[in-house]
């Protein structure tokens, strides 16, 4: 390799890595703990059957779920700005992947307390225990304990994602990564190098997700 | 104590209680036997509102209410006075020995953490689990389970808990060790209302029997009259089927 060549990879190296420290891990910890809050909520909306909310829960999962996640960020980014709201590249992008990524978790969710065995619920009614104490402490942790896997497999997924947020003008680390590039023209150098850094940041996920499960995982053993 | 008068309750078309009344004194010892299907769990369900009944009227400790039309807050109210032992435990899958117990005090009850802790050891203590009360349910034997589940009811210091068949789910040799601790609550006084097809539970620690088939009550009486004389001719051929065959009818 070129002399030329390392220098552009270590110069851009930092770079990258800034607007992945700065844009990507916020967007994605923001968006993602956004998602989980509309998740647990919208999950337990329509395990509990709550009329017109659980209709308007599966209308938001519909939509969220059924177009793509970069039309949705044109949507909200240019599209809401030809009306006069207009909202900042990085708030857009949050208010997207939370909505997008929150759609997707609620499936996760709400099946997970399905999987619950009713008889969790009857049994903390007869503790004396009401419907949302027993959902609180009981029934939502066990489910939350099955949906682990899925949801941490949706947020390593998300961290990829933001990616799409360059479209929207949000300096995360692929946008910075384009920039570079249109300066030195080293496409395949600088996008296997951001490559690098996203399977880095994976990496490190993967590896609290299996820390989680274990912490999570004591009451399952038999 | 409790009186539940002509409660009746259907699943769609098929009627499953038509009208059964019951008395229970404080310190009974009741045993619900009856073939399989009759609605001996739906009956103790709607006692204790895990199912509405369609009908009926259920009396507390004098107050009386209406079952079909009964508010959240007499529920809760009678729920209070009464604990519940399922067939199958039902203890918290995420919680251990001891938090199962401890929970509804802490939770329903209000108790500061440190006297429910000490309720809930007195319980486990009293059902012989005292020593595996950091267990979660899925490292405990069925029997073990339902010990917990036991220990559970009597921390509430109910007036009156329900069982339902609570060892029909266990190995016979895990059986006798949930009876044993059942036998002990029946000596110290416990009222119970016990579903349950053990015949050796109903002739010899219970104090009344009620036997029910298709959603009626077809005889009840002391447990002494209900073995040695009973009255109707179900009864008698119902008897006669168990003491012949080495078989459990549920
Ligand atoms: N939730 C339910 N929905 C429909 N049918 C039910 C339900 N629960 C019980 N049944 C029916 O009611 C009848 C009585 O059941 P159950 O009370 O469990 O009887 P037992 O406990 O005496 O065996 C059975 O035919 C059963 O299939
Ligand atoms: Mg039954």
């Amino acid at each position: 390799m070129s002399e030329r060549l390392w220098g552009i990879l270590i110069d851009s190296f930092p770079k990258i890595l800034i607007p992945g420290l700065t844009a990507t891990i916020p967007l994605t910890v923001i968006a993602f703990s956004l998602a989980m809050v509309i998740a647990v909520a919208a999950a337990m909306a329509q395990f509990a059957h709550v009329p017109v909310v659980t209709q308007l829960c599966r209308f938001y999962i519909w939509i969220f779920r059924g177009t793509p996640l970069l039309v949705q960020l044109f949507v909200v980014f240019y599209g809401l700005a030809k009306v006069g709201i207009r909202i900042d590249p990085f708030p857009s992008a949050v208010i997207v992947f939370s909505l997008n990524e929150g759609a997707y978790c609620a499936e996760t969710v709400r099946a997970a307390l399905e999987a619950v065995p009713s008889g969790q619920l009857e049994a903390g009614y007869c503790a004396g225990m009401s419907y949302l104490q027993t959902m609180r402490r009981i029934i939502l942790p066990q489910a939350m304990r099955t949906a682990f896997p899925s949801l941490s497999n949706s947020l390593i997924a998300m961290v990829k994602d933001t990616s799409l947020a360059a479209n929207i003008t949000v300096v995360e680390m692929f946008r910075a990564t384009q920039k570079i590039d249109a300066r030195v023209y080293e496409p395949l150098a600088l996008y296997i190098e951001v490559g690098l850094i996203y399977l880095l940041f994976s990496t490190v996920l993967t590896w609290l997700q299996g820390i989680g499960e274990k912490k999570l995982g004591a009451y399952e053993e038999g | 104590m409790l009186e539940v008068q002509n409660i009746k309750k259907s699943f769609g078309r098929l009627e499953v209680l038509k009208g059964i009344s019951l008395r229970v004194e404080k310190g009974d010892v009741v045993a619900i036997i009856g073939p399989s299907g009759s609605g001996k769990t739906t009956l103790l369900r709607c006692m204790n509102f895990l199912e509405r009944a369609d009908g009926g009227t259920l009396v507390f400790d004098q107050d009386s209410f209406d079952l079909a039309h009964i508010s959240k807050k007499e529920i809760a109210r009678i729920r209070r006075k009464t604990a519940f032992v399922f067939q199958n435990y039902n203890l918290f899958l995420n919680k251990t020995a001891l938090q199962n117990v401890m929970e509804g005090l802490i939770v329903a009850r209000k108790l500061p953490r440190s006297e429910a802790e000490g309720i809930a050891r007195q319980a486990l203590e009293k059902v012989g689990m005292l020593d595996r009360e950091n267990h979660y349910p899925r490292q405990l034997s069925g029997g073990q389970q339902q010990r917990v589940a036991i220990a559970r009811a009597i921390a509430a210091q109910p007036e009156i808990i329900y069982f339902d068949e609570p060892t029909s789910a266990l190995d016979p040799e895990l059986t006798e060790e949930v009876l044993a601790v059942m036998r002990q609550l029946a000596d110290e006084g416990m009222t119970m209302l016990v579903v349950t097809h053990e015949m050796g539970f109903a002739r010899n620690v219970s104090s009344k029997v009620i036997f029910m088939e298709n959603g009626v009550v077809v005889e009840a009486s002391g447990s002494k009259d209900f073995f040695q004389r009973p009255r109707q001719e179900r009864t008698k051929e119902f008897l006669r089927n168990i003491s012949k065959s080495p078989q459990k009818e549920n």
